[in-house]
This record gives C-alpha cells, structure tokens and sequence, in this order.
C-alpha cells in the first residue's frame, strides 16, 4: 500500500534492475525510532558545529557552547529570553489552528502589525476616555483589526479558492505600508518610529513591576487555551476534519466555508493580540519592524511542534535560545554575527532534516540478484 | 493457444505478472500477441487488469516476471521514454498536456534529439502527419482554446510524431460524443491500414464489435480468451467478460412488508466540467429489500448516491423520502447534509472513498465514530465518551483487528477500515443505507461479514441499496437490480431471476437499447 518513489541511477539500464534507491513510507514509526532519531541528529549537529568552530575560528567549542548558554539564560538577559518565548510562541499559538486546518496562514507578521497599528492608535487619540475604557478598547481595537486582516484571505479562499499563502503574504506588504504611513502622518519629525512621547493612552498594566510578566502572563494562558480549544472543543474537531479531508467534512455536513472563515477570524484576532501586547505592553511604540520576522518564524515553530500548543513552548525555546545565545557570541567572543547564524542553520538544519528519517524508509538494491530481498540491504 | 515468439508479431508478452502489495494481483501469467496493422481491442470489467497491463508496455509499471517482446526480440521496457526506443506510445485516459502552449509545442515537447529547436519543421511535420491519417486539427491552437476531442488528436499525434508503430489507447471513446468516436475510429483505420498495430482499451462492446479486428478478454487479471471480431458475437463476448455465475451462498431472505422509502424520480446532474454525468433516473427503493446498482465504473452511480445524500446539486427532479413512522414525505432536493438530518431523515451512507470521505485516515476509531455525533449536546465542548463506548462495542461485534480503539484507521487493513465505516453507519440506526462497493479489496471472510450486515439490515426493515461491481454477489444478495449506463438507467430486474449476461449487456447498452432486438 506504501507509495514509493524511484530514483534511477541511470536513465536507462538494459538488464531488468530495478531502480537504485527506494524510498518507502514507514507505517507506523515507533516512539523509540522517534526519539532515537532526534537525539542523533542532536549530537550530530553539536558535533558538526563544534568541528567547524574548531577549524575556522579556533576558539574553544565548549566555550562557545557555554557563550550560548549565558546568552539565553544569563543573570540579565533571562527576562528578555522569556519575553522573546512570550511573543514567538504567542504568534506559533495564532497560527496554529489556521495551520491545522491546512490553511497556510502566511501572515502572522501583518496580522501582528495591523492589531499593533490598531492599538497605536487608540493610544494616541483616546485622551477623553476614562483609563480602564481607554484600556479595553486597545485590546479590543487590535484584536478586531488581525481578525479583519484574517478574514480578508478565508473569505476569498472559501468562495474563490485563492492561494492563502499568497494572499496572506501580501496582505504583510499593506499592513507594513500602513503603519510608514502612520508614522508618517503621527510624528511629522520624519522619525522611524511613533514613541512612547506620542502613545499616552490606555497602557496595559505593569504586573509585579516587571515589564514583561504580562505578556508572560497573557501567553501562558493562551497556551492552555489553545490546547484545550484544539484538543476538545466542537470547533476544535471540525478544524481537524476539514483540515484532514475536505470531502469528508462536506460529507458529514461540515459548512466549510463557515469553519475556514470562523477559524482565520480567531487566528487573525490571536496575531492581532500579539500586536496589542508588544505596543500596549511593551514598548508603547511602533514601526513597521515590530514583528521583527517573528511572524515568519513562528510558522517554523509551529511545525516543528507538530502544531501541539503544549511541544510548542519547547521549540519556541529552542528557537529563541538559538538566536539570542548567537547574538551572545558575536558580542563577547568577537566574531562576526553571520558566524552565529552559521551555527543556528547547522542545528536547524539538522532538526528540521531528521523528519525525514522519522517518515520514510530507504532501501538501496546494491544487487538484488544474489536472492537477497531488498529490504534486508536497506537500512532500517 | 498462444503462437511461438518470432517476428511475425509486432508485440508479444510472456506470463507477464504484476502485483500490488502481496494481496492485489493485478495481471497474471498473462499472454498476448499483437499481429502488424490491427486493431486489437483489450475487453474486460473493471479491475480486470486492462490498464495496468498496457501501463507495463508503455513503461509506466514494470512487469513482476514474465518478457515482452517487440518484433521477435526480447524488450527491457523502464520508461516511456524506452516504450518509444521500441517505438510504442500511449494515450492516457486524462491528458497531460500544458494549456498555454500551441497543438505543436506541446507535440515536441520533451524531445531531445540532438536537432536544432524548429518549430516551424515541427508544424510542417505535424501537419504532414495530419494529412496522412485524416486528423483534422490546427497545429497553432492553443490547448485552453480546445474541445476535448482536439486535445485527444493532441496526444494520439504527440505519440505518432515520435514515431510510434504500436498505439495504446486507453478508453478514448469515454470522453467523445459519438460523431467524434465516428472520426476517431476513422482515424484508427488510416492508421491500421498504414500498418500500425492499435491497442485500444473499451468496455463498450458496440464499439469493439465496430473498430477492431481481434478482442483478448481479461477477467481478474487473466488472459481469458483472443477471439476474431468477425467470428463473435456481443453475447459471447460479455460471456467471457462476466464468466460463468459462481456461486457464493449469500444468504436472501424474502423482502417482508415492503415499503416505498425513497423515491427517486427524474433527476438530472451536470457535473461541474459540465458533463451530463445523471439523465432522468428514476427508481424507488423499499423497505425490508436491498436495492443493487449495477454498471460499468464511471456510470454515475457514485453521483447518484451523492446526490441522494446532498452532496450534489441536481439540475432537475425530486428525490422524496418517506418516513417510516408517519409516512410522511420528504424533499431532499437541494438539502445538504446536515439539513437532511435535521429534517429527521435517517439516511446512512458507506461511500466508496473510504479514507478520503467516509473516515479520516489520520483519526483514531473513536474520533471516527466522532463525525456522525459529534455536534450532539450545546456544550462547546466534545464528549468522546460515547463515541469511545461505540468503538469498542464495534471492534467488539464486527471483530475488528485493531492495537486499541485509539489507532488511526489509516493504519488498520482495508477490511477492518470498512467494518468501522460500515459499523458507524449501521449504528446510527438508519431507514435507509447506501452503501458503495463495500467489498472492494475485502478478503473473503470481510466480505461475508459485510453482506451479513446488509442482510440484518435490510431484515430489520431498513432500506438497502447497494452499488456494487461483481455481478455474482448482485446476483445473490440484491431483491432487484437496477443497471445504469452511461448515467441512464438501461434496466431494472428482478435479482432473483436475473442472467449475468443479461445484466452485462445493460451495463455496455448506450442508452438501454439492445442493439440486437
């Protein structure tokens, strides 16, 4: 029942070989296989990246490894780490159900900007309102705008059938062209950024005097929600339907059009949140560099959780612990940035390759006439 | 029966075998001789291996064992690209053609023979080729711009402009009008007389009585027999087509107080590339009887059922459902699926696509269980508890092999696939079960199983209707069979009485008319 793709070695042979290689998919990999697997690829990635440190910088392998470390979880840059989690695994949580449903939602990072856009505003013109007013209506005006953002591309996609990917993609561009626009017309200094001199109003509170705990806070909860939304609500099953089969979803009187439409207004609104948390939270400031890719990113962390809120928050560490220990390293050994980007690909690169061997099976035919079946040459 | 290999013989094949997996035998021990300028038509029902057995000698699938020869010699056959070192080209049932490109770009398309590109030679030959054999096509149209007999031309010059002797044509006769199968049959002859040897896959026996000089019947993968057109007849054919009835001891009760249930009258559906895929069917299904649909696959049995379960919008007709407790009528016409059960329909339906619409390949049996109720309750939440109770209580009753309730279907075999599906739609306790071959790729065992439960339904009072492919297992377990063709309905008869030839000539009769009464 397996599918199996052929590589031919050669174009054409003349004896009746069959082809060189066969890739099969397995049926069931083991939990054991998994896990084996991706220790593996971790070791190796340490391995490769520790030999490559070696040869080009000569520095010491554990040093670095230690640099990385203290970048992430160091006496001061700790909390910055958590409010780096906080606002990836954040967006990968918004995205997921789009993603469950097999909706490839591009646009995070617009849906982030527009709900941010939305709030900014609301901080700079809700003077009249009463605090705690001024407060909800941010929270309210940003989530709407990233569910809008969200629903502009669901309903083309469910009357239309227009690539989402696309569409989402560009829907990032308009969001990011708005918000030049904004600065341009809030702050006529020409600056790059509308600050915290000019977003006055309806500041989200500061809890226990940490700037960021409630982000931390808000996320957290979203994480669990989420989890439970996807695991064991109604709407949470019709994602996993539609998304696994849109034949069978019509056949037993799924509307598809409604949960495609209904699932990228709440994972809009979610992006939107997130966007309302880093102005109304945060930095009371927006540019059009807000997101800072984190709406790319978060699809990879997504997947690499297997879209699992709760897996989630371990490759959103992962992820973040990378990128600030490698902005630890170019600070305090030295070296060049790109160096510490090296080393990030290499260790992506490697988690993100083990997939295949978790899925798939390969069988070299080294010479099948000697009797042999194929399978017992090939590498299980 | 077979002649020796030699050179007389445009293409031989030799015990070619194929399988796919370790159950499904797709053609066995198969022998064929293909003569120098003829058209020999491949005949056989669905699943008899026609296909898969051209697919091997155009280089799409490798034989298992078993040789090929072409001219005499012995043929390693990889590739397209080797079936046309051996000068043999097929035309697929769907085309693959780019749309943007013209009639010629896409003819030399692929084509590396060392020469400078020249698409202006190319026209020229194309043109020539056209002229030889009677095509009539515009070599500078774009394919978008094109009926889909003009696409046909395409692909059958794409295959001569490589320079093939040997033509494989799989079914180009479904997708044409019969003025253009007129032409296209014209066409075959110019070529056969120009002595190319044509291989042409048909189930519809007219056509095959009209076109070819020789008919090789394969049934289940054999080579049944290889006959001279002119020295047969359309009964003999469909004979060897259909076999002998087999009997199968399916048990069939007497129909007890039947009911009209479902009443189908007149309806008409245009599917969407806007083909006439249903004209003016009507039938009523009963109570306490099972109702079997016969035809050759592709005859619009499964948009009948989709229609009847308001997955389609029909063009015209009424589809009335009669309830059981206060024979009150129904229209399900243009209802979907979930207002039909809101209206208190009790309608189950087993469709043909397992995994891909009756299941989630990817959910465990609780979550299938899950599709049909899971909508039950205001809570937003889900209850998987009585979903749970119902998996285990069917991998109970129906001895599903199954880890645990908790597997995916996709990983369970087919037949215990089909027994969850089965199992959840019988559970629902319905008035009416549809069911689309239920026993494609069951064991035996799985097989009886499934009609037992069709058997105790339709005991129970329930409505039964049951498409299915093998003529024997219609033969013994429907009360009536109604034949479809071509989206029409060309016969109903009483299942009890019935021949299997009569049944067979039906299913190949364009519009239910014998051509012989």
């Amino acid at each position: 029942m397996n599918k199996a793709i052929s590589i031919s070695k050669k174009e054409h042979t003349h004896s009746k070989a069959a082809p060189f290689i066969t890739i099969t998919k397995r049926d069931a990999s083991s939990l054991k296989w998994n896990i084996a697997v991706r220790v593996i690829a971790i070791i190796a990635a340490l391995a490769l990246s520790a030999i490559i440190t070696v040869l080009i910088t000569g520095e010491n392998p554990i040093e670095l490894f230690s640099t990385v470390i203290d970048g992430a979880f160091g006496q001061f840059r700790i909390w910055g780490t958590a409010q780096a989690v906080a606002m990836l695994l954040g967006i990968a949580l918004a995205l997921t159900p789009a993603f469950k449903m097999k909706f490839w939602n591009t646009g995070g990072e617009g849906q982030v900007l527009i709900g941010a856009l939305a709030s900014a505003l609301v901080m700079m013109y809700a003077q009249p309102l009463p605090h705690w007013l001024a407060c909800i209506l941010v929270v309210v005006a940003g989530v709407a705008a990233g569910a809008v953002w969200g629903i502009i591309p669901a309903v083309f996609k469910a009357y239309w059938k227009t690539n989402e990917t696309l569409f989402t993609l560009m829907m990032n561009y308009v969001a990011i062209q708005l918000i030049k626009f904004f600065l341009k017309v809030a702050d006529k200094s020409g600056s790059s950024t509308v600050g915290p001199s000019l977003l006055l109003y309806g500041r989200l509170p500061v809890l226990f005097g940490q700037q960021y705990m409630f982000n931390i806070i808000v996320v957290t909860a979203l994480t669990v929600m989420m989890y439970i939304y996807l695991k064991r609500s109604k709407h949470g099953y019709e994602i996993a339907v539609v998304g696994e089969s849109e034949n069978t979803a019509k056949y037993i009187g799924i509307n598809v059009k409604k949960v495609i439409i209904r699932t990228m207004a709440l994972s809009g609104a979610l992006c939107g949140l997130i966007g309302v948390l880093l102005v109304g939270a945060t930095s009371y400031s927006i540019d059009p560099n807000l997101a800072g890719g984190n709406g790319f990113t978060a699809i990879m962390v997504s997947w690499l959780a297997k879209f699992n809120p709760i897996i989630m928050i371990f490759t959103t560490l992962l992820i973040v612990v990378l990128s600030r220990g490698a902005e630890n390293v170019s600070m305090t050994l030295g070296l060049n940035k790109s160096f510490s980007d090296i080393l990030t690909g290499i260790i992506l690169f490697f988690i993100i390759g083990c997939e295949f061997f978790i899925n798939y099976k390969i069988h070299f035919n080294i010479k099948a006439k000697s009797g042999k079946e194929a399978e017992d040459s090939g590498n299980n | 029966m077979s002649e020796t290999v030699n050179e007389k013989y445009a293409l031989q094949l030799r015990k070619v075998t194929k399988a796919f997996g370790s159950k499904v035998i797709a053609n066995k021990d198969v022998d064929l001789d293909v003569r120098y300028g003829e058209v020999l038509a491949i005949l056989g029902e669905n699943g008899s291996g026609k296909t898969t057995l051209m697919n091997m000698i155009a280089g799409i699938y490798h034989p298992d064992s078993g040789e090929i020869y072409v001219n005499g010699e012995k043929a390693s056959i990889n590739s397209p690209k080797d079936a046309f070192r051996y000068r043999i080209g097929m035309v697929h049932q769907h085309f693959k053609l780019v749309d943007l490109f013209t009639a010629t770009e896409n003819i030399i398309l692929g084509i590396n023979d060392g020469t400078k590109y020249n698409l202006a030679k190319a026209e020229e030959e194309v043109k020539k080729i056209s002229e030889k054999y009677g095509f009539i096509l515009n070599p500078q149209k774009k394919i978008y711009e094109m009926s889909v007999s003009e696409k046909q031309t395409v692909e059958i010059i794409k295959v001569l402009y490589r320079g093939a002797d040997i033509l494989i044509l799989d079914e180009p006769t479904a997708v044409l009008t019969p003025q253009e199968t007129e032409k296209l049959f014209d066409v075959i002859r110019n070529m056969r007389n120009d002595g190319k040897s044509i291989l042409i896959i048909t189930h519809k026996l007219h056509e095959v009585l009209a076109i070819s000089d020789r008919v090789t019947v394969l049934r289940k993968g054999e080579h049944i027999a290889t006959v001279n057109t002119a020295q047969t007849s359309e009964n003999e054919l469909t004979e060897m087509m259909v076999g002998k009835r087999v009997s199968l001891n399916i048990g069939r009760s007497d129909p007890k107080d039947a009911q009209d249930r479902l009443v189908v009258s007149g309806i008409n559906l245009t599917s969407p590339d806007g083909v006439k895929v249903l004209k003016d069917i009507s039938f009523t299904a009963k109570s306490g009887e099972i109702l079997g649909i016969a035809g050759i696959a592709g005859s619009g049995q499964r948009e009948l059922l989709e229609a009847i379960a308001g997955l389609r919008t029909l063009d015209s007709g009424n589809i009335l459902y009669i309830k059981p407790s206060d024979s009150e009528k129904v229209e399900l016409r243009s209802k979907t699926p979930l207002q039909i059960r809101e209206l208190g329909v009790r309608l189950s339906f087993v469709p043909e696509d397992r995994l891909g619409m009756g299941l989630v390949g990817n959910m465990d049996i609780i979550d299938n269980m899950m599709l049909r109720s899971y909508k039950k309750g205001k809570s937003v939440f889900v209850d998987r508890q009585p979903p749970k109770q119902l998996a285990e209580e069917i991998i109970n009753s129906l001895e599903v092999v199954t880890p645990s309730a908790q597997t995916p279907v996709r990983r369970l075999s087919g037949g215990n696939v089909q027994k969850v599906l089965v199992g959840r739609e019988i559970a629902s306790a319905p008035s009416v079960l549809m069911v689309a071959y239920p026993v494609r790729g069951l064991d035996i065992n799985s097989s009886y199983t499934i009609y037992n439960l069709l058997n105790k339904q339709k005991e129970n009072g329930v409505a039964v209707i049951y498409v299915g492919e093998d003529l024997d297992v219609l033969l013994e377990l429907c009360d009536r069979i109604l034949v479809l063709c071509s989206g029409t309905v060309s016969g109903v008869l009483d299942g009890r009485t019935a021949k299997k030839e009569e049944i067979g000539l039906l299913m190949t009769k364009v519009n239910g008319v014998s051509e012989n009464e």
